[in-house]
């Protein structure tokens, strides 16, 4: 029925150092609702790459709730998650580093089939890597082709393409353009929402980059220190940024655009810890707008207008 | 081609900063013959900042290295052309003389901040080691100079002692401009200084960037691939396809009266800020592989406005005004000034 593709609930993703616990994703929900796409923004460091391979149970999450298409993953067993899996592929940033150098376009598309066990005739195989080509705009001539011999765009419609091998419902894009240069980084970005039309994929798109999560994006997330800080529908966040956050990082773009110069809101000093961080507010020291509160207790989530949530105890309704 | 260029050109040499004409450089490899720049004219008058913008394999950063007279040789070679820095020509100079100039006269920043400094050196003892080097000074008078550079690139002082690794990337490369700047270069180079920065760090480091060049009254040559970062901090634009510079003016010229199609191809490849959701418009194909670099204009294979002359012969120069030019088949003497094809 109508419920969503991908619910995830109090996702925490903790890694052990010397220094204590360090809290990479600590606990995130959202709903993503399917042929949509959520934009995950946020600095380095923020968590928002281990969100998006925590969801895909890439790396195990230290605690919370993983409900894919009515699946608890987390409950699956190793081989019910792999078949899973078929369902819910990522992208990756580097596409220099993201595929093997000793793998033709040919064996780099077709790995997920052997890995799958699927369609193990030669020639049928063979079919499928051509059609995968041509959904993803690689000239058929670079069949036979080595990643080094081919530029980043092309490098990244590999990626794409390895994605879409096994027809998922889901794929996580991690940075998947930022590597690029603009014009190619404008070809694939028009390929992927291509795409999502014709295919109906769901998207989660994680990125810095602000001006092309609002391009692409339904609904936009921003995540500070592990933490979820504000999430609302694209438009509704640009046009009312609540999170003092937010509003920093969406002043701090640099617009091309000479006559339109936005007033910048620069931050003090970088981000602090994410290694066991004290219970209040993790922005509290950079923030302009903080007050006694903000350093002594959390800030939750809370829906402020329909379907705009942040957490701080100073955002209003609009 | 172009010699009538220091004709027109706009400021007479003694105002100019820095004066690149008609440069060319290639690197001779064993799989052939790169085509790096193919005849590269920039010229900075003092106090202005030049945005020099373009894609990966453009030659920005040959142009950035060549003024450092830093290209490495083999396989890079200096077919043609003239540096001029400060009236005083550059490809001329030996390396013991290029040394005094380096880092003293002019300076340059990378992109990467984390591979830029010393790691087993102390940040401090790396700014000391500029200043003592141009200054010939002893340590003990170099340490408070050192410490007030930090300092301006706000670095607290009790910090100084500690070793890149323990800086974050924004801090880096704060350290990194604050040895560039240390003998007060009258140009500073930076490539691409905040690419591997986040936004707001890079705000940051662009904000203290603009105050430092009026403190310092520098000149700058700022290489990015970002046009937001181009109207954050300079006052003239070139773009730069294929190792020459296709489009050239000042910031209104670039952003509101484009005449180049690759310029244009820049501008529609990014989302539009008043209609997000509308389809990008990217420049089709790929750069020019530079080995083997298109007859004619480099451009027409991926132009949209391309004609038959654009194959066959190099588009010569046409002046819309003294500082706005463009190389492109499109435009003759007048139209370059009424504007083409192009929209606004």
């Amino acid at each position: 029925m109508n419920t969503p593709l991908l619910e995830v609930k109090n996702l925490k993703k903790y890694f052990k150092t010397p220094n204590g616990m360090l809290h990479a994703v600590d606990d995130v929900s959202f709903t993503l609702e399917r042929g949509s796409t959520l934009g995950l923004v946020g600095e380095s460091g923020c968590g928002k790459s281990t969100t998006g391979r925590a969801i895909l149970c890439l790396t195990e999450p230290t605690s919370g709730q993983i409900i894919f298409d009515g699946q608890h993953l987390m409950k699956l067993s190793p081989s019910e998650l792999r078949r899973q899996r078929q369902d819910m592929q990522i992208i990756f940033q580097d596409p220099y580093s993201s595929l093997d150098p000793r793998f033709t376009v040919a064996q780099a598309i077709e790995e997920p089939f052997r890995i799958h066990k699927l369609i193990m005739d030669k020639r049928e195989r063979h079919k499928k890597v051509l059609a995968l080509m041509d959904t993803v705009g690689l000239a058929r001539r670079l069949i036979n082709s080595y990643p080094h011999e081919l530029d980043g765009g092309r490098r990244q419609r590999i990626g794409i393409a390895r994605a879409l091998a096994l027809g998922p419902r889901f794929i996580v894009c991690d940075e998947p353009v930022s590597a690029l240069d603009v014009s190619i980084q404008a070809q694939i970005l028009n390929l992927m929402k291509q795409l999502q039309r014709e295919l109906g994929l769901t998207y989660l798109f994680i990125t810095h980059d602000l001006s092309v999560v609002r391009h692409f994006s339904d609904d936009i997330a921003v995540m500070y220190l592990g933490r979820m800080v504000e999430k609302a529908p694209t438009e509704a966040l640009f046009a009312h940024p609540l999170h003092p956050y937010t509003k920093a990082l969406l002043s701090a773009i640099p617009i091309p655009d000479i006559d339109r110069r936005t007033e910048r809101i620069l931050l003090k000093g970088e981000l602090s810890s994410p290694i066991e961080p004290a219970k209040i507010c993790r922005f509290s020291n950079r923030c302009g707008e903080c007050i006694d509160l903000c350093k002594e207790e959390e800030p939750l989530m809370h829906e402020v207008s329909p379907g705009h949530f942040v957490s701080c105890f100073r955002a209003s309704g609009y | 081609m172009n010699q009538n260029d220091a004709v027109t050109a706009p400021s007479p040499m003694d105002s100019l900063e820095l004066d690149i004409r008609d440069l060319r450089v290639e690197y001779r490899t064993m799989e052939g013959t790169v085509y790096a720049l193919n005849g590269i004219d920039l010229q900075i008058p003092k106090g202005r900042t030049l945005g020099l913008v373009g894609e990966t394999g453009a030659g920005k950063s040959t142009t950035g290295l060549a003024i450092m007279n830093l290209i490495p040789s083999p396989p890079g070679v200096i077919v043609s052309g003239s540096i001029f820095l400060g009236g005083e020509s550059i490809l001329k100079k030996s390396e013991k003389e290029m040394n005094l100039i380096r880092g003293n006269k002019v300076s340059m920043i990378f992109q990467d901040p984390m591979t830029s400094l010393n790691p087993v050196v102390p940040v401090v003892d790396q700014i000391m080691e500029v200043i003592e080097h141009h200054e010939k000074i002893s340590p003990r008078e170099s340490l408070p100079k050192a410490l007030e550079m930090l300092e301006m690139v706000g670095i607290p002082r009790n910090r100084a002692h500690e070793y890149p690794h323990q800086f974050s990337g924004g801090m880096k490369q704060r350290v990194i401009i604050a040895i560039a700047l240390a003998c007060s270069p009258y140009l500073l180079i930076a490539d691409e200084p905040t690419t591997a920065l986040d936004v707001t760090i890079q705000a940051q480091v662009l904000d203290m960037m603009r105050e430092l060049r009026k403190k310092y009254q520098m000149s700058m040559l700022m290489i990015t691939h970002d046009l937001g970062i181009v109207v954050e901090i300079c006052d003239l634009v070139a773009v730069i396809y294929d190792g020459r510079v296709v489009e050239h003016g000042t910031l209104r010229d670039i952003f509101i009266n484009t005449r180049h199609p690759y310029t244009e191809g820049l501008f529609n490849s990014l989302p539009d800020m008043e209609n997000p959701k509308a389809e990008l418009k990217p420049i089709p194909g790929l750069m020019p592989d530079p080995t083997r670099i298109p007859t004619g204009c480099p451009f027409h294979p991926r132009c949209g406005y391309a004609m038959d002359i654009c194959a066959k012969t190099r588009p010569s120069r046409y002046y819309a005004s003294t500082e706005h030019y463009v190389e492109c088949h499109l435009y003759d003497e007048k139209t370059v000034v009424s504007g083409g094809r192009i929209k606004q």
